[in-house]
């Protein structure tokens, strides 16, 4: 019955994946940059299901709430700056494939040595005292009754601050970058050559 | 059952997009986005009850509304051509 699980979940992370391999591709290729946007997001939330096979449903959350979600209606407010088809493209752009092509490679290197999915020899299968401290201690210890939201603010707390800051602070750049631009006020005659003044100052 | 279904809503998954690359007008496109996370939804609750995780229907309600969120998104952005104007405000009074 396990063995048919394991198998299920291979056979649907698969699928998924190829999905995400067409997707890219999708948006690669498509000219229109609304509908590059919207497949981006679709991108994220198949992503996040793919996550959640795996049963990392934490990092799965956050990447459906920040990819599917917020970042789709940034790049929408990004695409109100600038017009919706992209512009035919007159350099070759082979240094920059090459750079990317470098960039994966050695990420990938930097995957060699971390331990396969669902290896049983891993530093964290290989000391079963560790994660059943986690599970039967986490409650007394820090008082949440979540196991994964107790690792995630308390015992991991300051980690999860620092990805907070970066995620607010990416937030408020884009909102300042954004919103500083004001629609420009109908002129209304009552008003005092005071009020007047006051309005032209805050619209730029 | 479950796995029936799984690999079920994995056909239609790639059926809608095919629509979503193909699709010659950005209607088309945004419709099958749309229901296109409707099956990533329904294939997160499946998956769960398939592996013996029924909490996963919660997640799925999650993943319902953040689809939803995008959808309206997008379509506030086709209709007004802008996400942060509020012109649409005092065309609407």
């Amino acid at each position: 019955m396990f063995e048919d699980i394991a198998a299920i979940e291979h056979f649907v992370v698969m699928i998924l994946l190829t999905v995400l391999i067409v997707l890219t591709l999708g948006i690669i290729y498509l000219k229109d940059l609304l509908a590059a946007v919207i497949l981006s997001g679709l991108y994220s939330l198949v992503s996040a299901a793919i996550f959640v096979a795996m049963d990392a449903v934490d990092v799965a959350f956050t990447e459906a709430a920040v990819g599917a979600g917020i970042s789709t209606i940034i790049l929408l407010g990004a695409l109100s700056f600038t017009k919706r088809e992209q512009k035919p493209q007159k350099h070759n752009n082979l240094p920059a494939l090459i750079i990317v092509c470098m960039t994966g490679a050695l990420l990938i290197y930097g995957t060699l040595d971390m331990p396969s999915y669902g290896d049983g020899k891993s530093p964290a299968n290989s000391n079963p005292q560790l994660a059943q401290h986690y599970l039967q201690k986490s409650p007394d210890e820090t008082g949440v009754p979540n196991v994964v939201t107790s690792v995630l603010a308390s015992y991991r707390g300051y980690d999860t601050l620092g990805e907070t800051a970066v995620v607010f602070t990416a937030a408020i750049g884009v909102l300042s970058l954004l919103g500083l631009r004001r629609r420009r006020r109908q002129e209304d005659p009552n008003l005092t050559p005071r009020q007047r003044r006051r309005q032209q100052s805050e619209d730029t | 059952m479950y796995l029936a279904l799984v690999i079920a809503v994995l056909v239609a998954l790639v059926l809608v997009l095919t629509r979503a690359l193909l699709g010659p007008t950005i209607y088309d496109r945004m419709l099958s986005v749309n229901s296109a996370g409707t099956k990533v939804v329904i294939l997160i609750a499946a998956y769960g009850f398939l592996t013996g995780r029924p909490d996963f229907v919660d997640i799925s309600l999650l993943y319902a509304l953040i689809n939803y969120i995008t959808t309206i998104a997008v379509l506030k952005f086709f209709e007004y051509g802008d996400l942060g104007s509020g012109a649409y405000q005092e065309d609407d009074i």
